[in-house]
């Protein structure tokens, strides 16, 4: 996706998340999992395994992969496959950081004329 | 330009051969597959689970959308084939996609017999083939009322069986004397009738239906020709299967019973070839999936240009529902030319009938001990000379060759084919070629790729047999197992460096013990904030990242992501103040679900998480605490009411209880820890098969640990007698502590004393008076850091973050 064709909100600041912790951002129907590293890399997927639709925000925070805390499979935060012998994705989303403050990147619904 | 291979039909036998031709080589063909069903390829084997409500749809896919994706294929659902084109070489669906081929494979199955009876179109009508007739049936059961199932057979009955675990009242109708009598005889056949009446469902054999009755459009009944009327609101008929041949014989293709194929699975045209249910082959059809897949592997043979054919099969089969036993394989007519060996053992239930015939078996019926049911059938198979076991064979694999065998040599003598994991159907060879081709040398890594042993874990045994088969020495279940693969150091060897060196924090730990990863996993890292919490309370700064999340929340996380509450009540005691607000929590956060615990208290399930805080602060005002029902710590202390009400109580066992409650709450243990307490040897509050049991008699209090009654079951073991309450606390006590100390994170007390001994725990508590009055005081320490009610922390504003969400966004506003 061009990054022009998103929409950037501001959601927070980084001091809102706990390191190795998640929390999560609702949009519209959907749950949005914000993760933020021991290294303060910040990430953000869907709120739904891609094995057992669990909230993965709930799960245990490792270097750069969350366990989903009902099926306990592991997901990379970068990308949101399943590690391991498991197979499967989780939806990512862009997001990034400026200073302090995370900007949250939606897919635009509408085109941009 | 690749080939193009079009197949009509997703069932089973395609979905097999698929696989074998990617095995081997994955670029020939240019693949598209019609589907009449809307769905991917499932495994029909387990649609009985299904309807019985054991296994849902997800569980029983074979292969998903992905696989096709991945593999290239082409899958249209929904689309019945309307016509062959041999002229053109092409197929045309009903839904208009024509498709050209330069192979095509026709594998449309069977379909279900219905006899054509008066009303046998009515609504209520069903049959038993596919998934949709599952949930028509699941759809009729929740309406409850009853059901016929016309045909006793292998599916007539898995019905049956499913109906009746849905609910229903359920009566088979079956025309012949037998049920199952082309699989079973008479003998075994009359058991089976017993064994389904004793669940409950009524078996009619003899019975001829001649009516299916009608009350506005819909079923309301059967009628026997002998004038006999069952009531039913549905009708499902489990006569047969015909294959289904009207596309190929509308092409032209030989047909007879079924297609005709050669032994190659070519039909009379060289282009097409037929698989499956729908196939006939030297005069016999098959409905049983063996066969299938021995027809899978030589047409993927076949359409690869390597030699191949098809030989006809033997079959076996094994009866789908739980708690029945039954096998049967080949051929068990009597004749002159045959002799048989027949054992039975009324009490047990066991009917096992071997039909030999010159030296050789040529069927086998069993009933209620199935377990050398694959071997005999291996035995058929191979036509192996049975004269020198004659005499102990019918006693199965175990009793050949002088000695019983031991598990090792049993499970090398399975057959490749042997299912060894139930609940995910995982045969031995896909276990073994998994553990050669993968390199796997653990059981969590076969689990992990296999997932045999993955779901009840019932076969573990097997797995590790088959672990220890395969890699010979290079298995060693003993090795000490590294905590996760952050760190090549096992469990004990971390928590002694932890003491030695004075290691007083999750990164500490990770440094001085060279982890692998940067900040650890979700494995290690909890039980390193448990070694940490247990041995230096007052310094250390739980931390609470690396705890589960019902520990972090203080609540259970159920499987649709809300959570449960358990408020504590000390003892399994309540009274009508603290009822009373449990009733009004649940009307005012319209909680769905109230259960009373195995551990004497209320759960309340179904609650949001943003809810939580909320609904303490209101059990907090009538004094309720958390009841960390979530934690590896102390969870309750069951009680029975004892000498306050009971006439044979000898000693107030309630009272105890609570008291062993009120001063081990909010302990932290290597895992969780269940105690109870009985007011007499009656032992009604179960303490024989808890962590942690008193007995209380009239001379004195038998205290009794390590029991367990979950995945394994183990009655306690003795620690001793003590003459006084107060005794009991410190014993029990000192116990719990030295568990803290030396217990590996999640290891339950039963294990630990397996471990180090029940002896050596024994001796250290009940002879060393010092060392239990050092341990006694270590807990007490301990307990000044951990009696604080995680509950009333967060309704005062603790962890907040937890409970709220960071951001709601409303793209009006931000636009």
């Amino acid at each position: 996706m061009r990054q022009d064709d998103l929409l950037w909100i501001a959601i927070g600041s980084l001091s809102d998340i706990p390191q190795r912790g998640a929390r999560c951002v609702e949009h519209s129907g959907k749950v949005i999992a914000i993760f933020r590293s021991f290294e303060d890399e910040i990430f953000a997927l869907e709120d739904i395994c891609t094995n057992c639709d669990g909230p993965i925000s709930q799960g245990i925070v490792s270097d750069r992969s969350v366990s989903c805390p009902i099926c306990n499979w592991e997901i990379d935060l970068k990308n949101g496959q399943a590690l391991g012998a498991d197979v499967g994705q989780v939806q990512t989303y862009a997001i990034q950081r400026q200073e302090q403050d995370i900007l949250l990147g939606l897919p635009l619904a509408r085109g941009v004329a | 330009m690749k080939k193009k291979l079009v197949i009509v039909g997703n069932g089973m036998a395609p979905g097999r051969m698929l696989e074998y031709l990617f095995e081997k080589d994955p670029d020939v063909y240019d693949i598209t597959i019609f589907n009449a069903e809307p769905r991917v390829n499932y495994n029909r084997l387990m649609l009985s689970p299904v309807l019985s409500g054991e296994k849902s749809y997800e569980d029983i896919i074979t292969h998903n959308d992905d696989w096709y994706t991945d593999h290239g294929i082409t899958l249209h659902k929904g689309a019945r084939i309307a016509e062959i084109d041999r002229n053109a070489r092409a197929v045309l669906s009903d839904t208009g996609i024509k498709a050209p081929y330069d192979k095509l494979v026709i594998a449309t199955g069977s379909n279900p017999f219905i006899i054509p009876m008066p009303g046998h179109d009515l609504d209520g009508v069903l049959v038993y083939r596919d998934l949709d007739d599952v949930e028509h049936m699941l759809a009729a059961a929740k309406q409850g009322g009853s059901a016929v199932v016309i045909g006793g057979g292998l599916l007539g009955l898995e019905a049956a069986a499913g109906l009746k675990e849905q609910g229903m009242d359920v009566t088979v109708l079956h025309l012949m004397p037998t049920l199952m009598e082309r699989q079973m005889d008479e003998a075994s056949g009359h058991l089976l009738k017993e064994a389904m009446m004793e669940r409950g469902i009524d078996i009619l054999t003899n019975a001829n239906s001649k009516t299916i009755l009608e009350r506005d459009g819909k079923v309301c009944g059967v009628e026997l020709d002998n004038g006999t009327i069952i009531e039913a609101s549905i009708v499902v008929m489990a006569v047969g299967i015909r294959p289904s041949i009207a596309l190929a014989k509308e092409a032209g293709l030989a047909c007879n019973r079924g297609i005709i194929v050669n032994d190659q699975m070519l039909t009379s045209d060289p282009d097409i070839y037929a698989l499956g249910e729908c196939v006939e082959h030297k005069e016999q059809c098959y409905g049983l999936v063996a066969p299938l897949y021995e027809m899978a592997a030589v047409l993927a043979n076949d359409l690869l240009g390597q030699q191949a054919a098809y030989q006809g099969s033997v079959t076996a089969t094994k009866l789908k529902v739980t708690g029945i036993d039954l096998y049967s394989a080949g051929d068990f007519a009597q004749g002159p030319d045959r002799e048989e060996i027949v054992l039975r053992d009324a009490t047990a239930g066991v009917y096992k009938r071997l039909v030999l015939k010159d030296n050789r078996i040529i069927g086998a019926v069993l009933y209620g001990e199935t377990a050398d049911g694959p071997w005999f059938f291996d035995q058929l198979k191979k036509g192996t000379d049975i004269s020198q076991m004659r005499e102990t064979l019918i006693f199965g694999q175990a009793y050949q060759g002088g000695a019983p065998l031991d598990p090792m040599e049993a499970v090398a003598a399975l057959p490749d084919d042997a299912e060894i994991c139930g609940c995910n159907g995982i045969c031995k060879s896909t276990i073994t070629t998994s553990i050669t081709e993968l390199g796997l040398s653990s059981l969590e890594e076969v689990r992990a790729h296999t997932k045999a042993s993955a779901s009840c874990g019932t076969c573990s045994n097997l797995v590790e047999n088959l672990l220890e088969l395969t890699l010979g020495d290079g298995y060693n279940p003993n090795a000490t197992l590294p905590i996760c693969p952050c760190s090549d150091h096992d469990h004990a060897t971390i928590r002694k460096e932890i003491r030695r060196q004075g290691l007083k924090s999750i990164p500490a730990v990770l440094q001085a013990l060279e982890w692998k990863s940067s900040t650890g996993c979700a494995k290690c890292r909890p039980a390193l904030n448990y070694y940490l919490v247990a041995d230096w309370p007052g310094d250390y700064e739980d931390d609470y990242q690396s705890r589960f999340i019902n520990e972090r929340v203080h609540a259970n996380i159920q499987k649709d992501g809300t959570y449960s509450v358990v408020p504590r009540m000390w003892g399994g005691v309540t009274n009508a103040a603290e009822l009373r607000a449990i009733a009004d929590v649940v009307d005012k956060f319209d909680i769905p679900t109230v259960k009373v615990t195995g551990g004497q208290r209320i759960d309340l399930l179904g609650i949001e998480k943003q809810d939580l805080p909320a609904v303490w602060e209101d059990l907090g005002k009538v004094g309720f605490v958390s009841g960390q029902a979530y934690a590896k710590g102390l969870r309750t202390v069951k009680t029975c009411v004892g000498s306050d009400w009971c006439r044979f109580g000898t000693q107030d066992s309630t009272g105890l209880g609570i008291r062993i409650e009120k001063f081990c709450w909010g302990s932290w243990t290597p895992a969780k820890l269940k105690l109870a307490v009985s007011g007499c040897p009656r032992n009604c509050a179960e303490a024989t098969c808890k962590d942690i049991g008193i007995i209380c008699g009239q001379g004195g209090y038998d205290i009794q640990f390590a029991g367990a009654a979950g995945l394994d079951i183990h009655g306690t073991q003795s620690l001793g007698i003590v003459k006084s309450q107060d005794a009991v606390m410190e014993h029990v006590v000192a116990l719990i502590q030295l568990y803290r100390e030396e217990g590996h994170y999640l290891e339950r007390i039963y294990k630990w004393a397996a471990r180090v001994g029940v002896e050596n725990i024994r001796q250290r508590i009940m002879d060393d008076a010092d060392l239990r009055q050092q341990l006694y005081e270590r807990f007490v320490y301990s307990q000044r850091f951990a009696q604080v009610d995680p509950w009333s922390e967060r309704v005062s504003g603790k962890d907040k973050h937890e409970f709220n969400p960071m951001a709601v966004l409303k793209l009006e506003a931000a636009e």
